[in-house]
This record gives C-alpha cells, structure tokens and sequence, in this order.
C-alpha cells in the first residue's frame, strides 16, 4: 500500500487527476480553489501536461471542450461565480456526449457572494448545470481521502456514459488538509481506453468524426434527447452511491454531504448519548440522487432532516425520494456559516418534541 | 490537362449557403488548401455559430462545432492535446468580433499555434440581418434600421488591424474573393496560414471580405459591388503582419 501523505484537499483533487491519466488542466483564478490550479501549473510541465491559464470561465471550460472532443481526459476547476461561466459549456459537452471533469469548490452566493464555504450550487449542479434537457453526474466528497478516490470514479464513470462529470466540494473540504493515501498505481494516458468518436484526425482509416450538438429537425433533436435520457435512467438505476451511518434503528434520518456530513455525524454522537436514535444518509452522488436508500430508510424513520450549507436545495430531494411519507425539515446556514453540532441537536430535540 | 474537380477534403453535399455568398468560395479555397499540403486525415476544424455552424458537413476532415464565439478557445484545447495535428475555425463576424472577442484576441496574444479563417460580412447572417461588429457607419440592417448611428452603437472592429498590434500573432492578411485576381491571392494567403501552422509559427488568421446578399437585401452581383463600393474602404486588403518579412527586416 502506499504511503500516508498529509496533503491540502485542492492539491489533493489535482493530484487525484493526474493520477487518473489526465494531463490537460485549464483554468482561470478564483478562491477558494486556487492551491488546485497553482498545482497544476507546478505539476504538469513536469510530467508532459498541459497547463493553461484561461481569459475567462467560458475560455477555459470550452478548452477542455476541445481537449475532450479531441479524445483527452480534461478538467477544469473553479469556484460558484466561474461555474456560472462554464454553464455554456457543460451544456454544449452534455449535447455532444462529451466527458469532462469540472471542480466545483463553492462559496457562497448569490453574486460574488462571499469567499467562505457553502452548498448552494447544489441545485445549480443537480438540476440546470446548463440550458436544455441535460444531467451532468455530480460527486460530493467529504473527506480529502474521498475527492482523491471520487476524481479517478469521476473520469471514469464520465468516459463510460459519455457526459460531464461535477465534484462538488466546498471551501472547507478544499482548504482542509489530511492524510491520504494515494493510488499505488498512477494511470498513464496511454492506459486510457481509445475514444472511436473522438474528432482527432482520421488519418484516412475512417470517415470523418463530428462532435456536435446540434440537430435542426425537432424529431431528430427529440430522438437523440430520449436515446441521452435512457442512459440517465440507467445511470439512476445502477450509479447511486451514498453511506450510510446508524441508519438501522434510527427514528430521526439527518441527510447531509460533503463537509455538512462531518458535522451530522457528530451531531449524532452527541445525540445519541442523550438517547435519541439519530441516523445519517450521506449522499456521495448527488446526481444520481441516492433514492434507494431513502425510500429503505423511510419505512422505519419516524422524519428526516435535511442539513445543508444553503438556504434548503437538497430538503426537496429528500421529500421526492420518500414521497413525502414522512416529515421531512431543513436545517442550514448560508453565507459561509457552518452549522454546528449544538445547533443540528437542538432542532432534532424540537422534532422529537413536535412528533410526540 | 488538369481537370477541374471539387477538392477532394469537401464532402459530396450541396451547402446551405445564400445563392452568391462568398461562403463557397472560401470554402473551395481551403478545401484546395487541405489537399494541396495532404493534411486532411490530421485536419480539425472548428465550426462556429453562424451561417458556416455546419460547416461539418461541408468538409471531410474531423470537426467540431463550438458555441457562439469560443471555436478559437475550443481550438486550443484540442491543439494543446494534439499539437501534431492542424486545427483551424472557420469564424463570422459576430462569431469572432462580438461575443468571442475576448477569446479570438487571447488565442491570438499567446501565439497559439492554429489557423483561423475570418468571414467578415459587415453582418449577423445566420440570425436574419442584424447589426455586427463590422457594419459600417450609416449601414441600414434589421436592428439599425436608420443606419448605423456610431453616436450609439459606436464604430466597426477592424480585426486585422487590432491583432497586428499583438506579439503573439504570426500572420494577419486580409483578403476579397470578389475577382479571380484577389481569389488567387486569398488562396495563397490561406494555405500560408496552414504552412505556419505546420510550421510551428504560431497564430495565423486571414479576413475575408465577404458579402451577405441576402442579408443585405441584394442580388449577388450587387452584393459584390456593394462590398467593394463600401467594405474595402473601411476594410483595406493586404497583409497586416507577417513575423517573417519582419524578422527579416531586423537582420
Ligand atoms: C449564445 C448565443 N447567442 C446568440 C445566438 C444567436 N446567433 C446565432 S448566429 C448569430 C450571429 C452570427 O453572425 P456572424 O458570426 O457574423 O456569422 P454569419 O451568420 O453572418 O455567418 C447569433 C447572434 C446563439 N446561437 N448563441
């Protein structure tokens, strides 16, 4: 096994790629991600990369649009303001069954917001990451351990069902730093499965490729939109990820990912030792939401909290995925406030209150 | 004897273009470009958004089509992953010159070493005649219908003129194919644009004077004239920059 190594979670998601064979980063400047690119741009002249410092958002996520349609694992990184930008194109790559990987380390919004940690692009990432009928898959790690193995999952499940794929982390998660442990075996670009209708010169062996979004017939437009949705079906039906944590007994089920998980869980502990059975479901993919799990846990949760670094996104989810059969609340902080533990058993206190 | 033939890097297919738009003839050049420098099976070219968004189907090397304004950002990704092959957008006016200034100036200032090919048509075609960067003052379009008042949209880009000022830029022509003479010429510059590429010289991009007949409201011919009467003025031909004849004249 390979050796613990304390790193930042920015540097550890930079790492992460090119451990996954992707040598084509561009980006453009903004908290809190930047120790990602900073890496970046150490690393890759190193190892043959390519590191390229964008004009803006939308130059840099249509870079990785040329870099993807020329057959390459590519990503991007930026913080909510650039996601924004990169919307165009997450949009443009989903309509040519393009795979990408785009970094999301949010802070706060609306606007320029604030630079302090936040979820609020969660319906951003899970419903309109873009104009049109479109999903991107969105991972949210909770730990610097699991942006390194989600990055790798993440290129990966990208290249298998031909989309974009979002890590959604935050400022907290991206400034953090702990030990990890690194893939013992990096993989080369060359190990990487060959892209047949990658646009990277035919050479005269084949007829030309075209990486396009664009279908001027509305049936072959439609046609081509349901083929895209039938894979999202399948990728709902076999790609949900999520953990689990003293979920089998619990009467109250908090729902909470990336660093708001950290923070339930220990939430739970200290409810736990006032007797009142608290469980978590952290969801690890949020698109595809992890409803399987939900709809289980329904059946013996007396209600559900949904906790989140926003105004209440991921609370909706939540009451789809149980058809609203229980109760389900929201707890949150935006702007930058984590919530705190205190806090999360208060409000559980007030439903055991309100449910007796 | 030569035989005339469609170069064999155009597709079999009737384009989409307006009846007397210099599209096919830029078109044809590049096509005759493709094949004279045998470069088709390592060609990508980057469509835009514009009259020439399916260019892909026009041309039988691999394509892409960008969104409106990035094909030059969309370009340097695919040239940074394959910096063997040739990549060249193919761009309007609006495309390069409105909302993909700030990626055609940045793909130009840092040299990226790729081919672009730039239809000014002083028009936004593919949206039914509006107003673009390159109208000229006092040109009447769908949203200028009193002409063009540069009190209040202000004065055309000369784009040829703006990159030249940049270091990174290689090569600047801009050419007509309203006559055989200039055809020619647009030839040459066009293939000299792919040969530094080749090269490994850096950015190179030829404008051609265009016309929209359609858009403008005019029968072909009258486009050209039109284009020659009142374009070539505000938009002279010739070479704006060419790093080779100036590092020469610095020896
Ligand atoms: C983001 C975006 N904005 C606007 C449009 C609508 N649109 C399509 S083509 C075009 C203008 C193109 O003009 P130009 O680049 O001069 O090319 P031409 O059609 O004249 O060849 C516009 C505004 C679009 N497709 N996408």
């Amino acid at each position: 096994m390979s050796d613990k190594v304390l790193m930042k979670g920015n540097e550890a998601l930079a790492q992460a790629a090119i451990c996954a064979g992707c040598r084509h980063f561009f980006g453009y400047p903004i908290t809190p991600q930047t120790e990602l690119a900073a890496y970046m741009s150490k690393t890759m002249p190193k190892i043959g990369g390519t590191y390229l410092q964008a004009e803006s958002e939308i130059a840099a996520i249509n870079m990785v649009q040329g870099a993807a349609a020329a057959g390459v694992r590519a990503m991007t990184s930026s913080s909510s303001p650039g996601i924004s930008l990169k919307l165009e194109g997450i949009s443009y790559m989903a309509g040519a069954d393009l795979p990408a990987l785009i970094i999301n380390v949010q802070r706060g919004g609306p606007g320029l917001g604030g630079i302090q940690p936040s979820q609020s692009d969660y319906d951003l990432a899970t419903k309109a990451p873009g104009h049109g009928d479109l999903h991107i898959l969105v991972f949210a790690p909770s730990s610097v351990q699991e942006m390194v193995d989600l990055v790798s999952h993440a290129f990966d499940s990208a290249d298998k069902y031909r989309m974009p794929a979002m890590i959604l982390a935050d400022g907290l998660l991206g400034q953090m730093m702990e030990p990890v442990v690194l893939p013992e075996k990096a993989k080369e670009p060359s190990e990487l499965p060959k892209k047949e209708w990658a646009a990277c010169g035919h050479e005269g062996e084949r007829k030309h490729n075209i990486v396009n979004s664009l279908y001027l017939q509305p049936q072959e437009l439609e046609d081509v939109v349901k083929a895209r949705y039938e894979r999202y079906a399948k990728i709902e039906a076999d790609e949900q990820m999520c953990e689990k944590y003293m979920t089998e007994d619990a009467d109250f089920v908090i729902v909470a990912f990336g660093a708001c998980s950290r923070i339930a869980k220990s939430a739970i502990n200290i409810a736990r030792k006032k007797g009142i059975k608290v469980g978590l479901i952290r969801p690890i993919t949020l698109w595809p939401f992890p409803v399987d799990a939900l709809k289980e846990a329904a059946k013996n949760a007396k209600a559900f909290l949904s906790v989140e670094m926003n105004m209440g996104q991921m609370v909706n989810d939540v009451k789809l995925a149980i058809e609203c059969k229980k109760p389900v609340e929201f707890f949150g902080h935006t702007g930058g406030i984590i919530p705190t533990p205190a806090e999360i058993v208060a409000k559980i206190e007030k439903m055991q209150e309100e449910i007796k | 004897m030569a035989v005339f033939k469609k170069p064999a890097s155009l597709a079999e297919v009737t384009t989409s273009y307006c009846p007397g738009c210099p599209h096919g003839i830029i078109h044809r050049i590049v096509g005759e470009c493709i094949d004279e420098l045998g470069i088709e099976g390592k060609t990508i070219g980057i469509a835009p958004v514009g009259c020439a968004v399916m260019a892909y189907n026009f041309f039988n090397c691999d394509f892409i089509q960008a969104p409106h304004g990035r094909a030059p950002a969309v370009a340097t990704g695919v040239k940074r992953s394959l910096p063997d092959h040739v990549v060249f957008s193919y761009q309007g006016d609006g495309d390069l010159a409105a909302i993909g200034t700030a990626e055609t100036v940045h793909s130009a200032t840092r040299g990226e070493n790729i081919t672009v090919i730039f239809v000014n048509n002083a028009i936004y075609g593919m949206t039914g005649g509006q107003m673009a960067p390159t109208s000229l003052p006092g040109q009447i379009t769908q949203t200028t219908p009193y002409g063009r008042d540069v009190k209040i949209a202000g004065y055309p880009i000369k784009v040829c003129e703006m990159l030249s000022t940049l270091d990174g830029v290689q090569y600047a022509e801009r050419v007509s194919v309203d006559c055989v003479k200039n055809a020619i010429q647009a030839k040459k510059a066009i293939k000299k644009a792919f040969q530094n590429q080749i090269d490994g010289k850096g950015f190179s991009i030829v404008e051609g004077v265009s016309g929209g007949p359609t858009s403008w409201g005019l029968g072909p011919v009258a486009a050209l004239q039109w284009s020659r009467d009142n374009m070539r003025a505000y938009y002279p031909l010739g070479v704006y920059k060419d790093r080779d004849t100036e590092d020469k004249t610095n020896d």
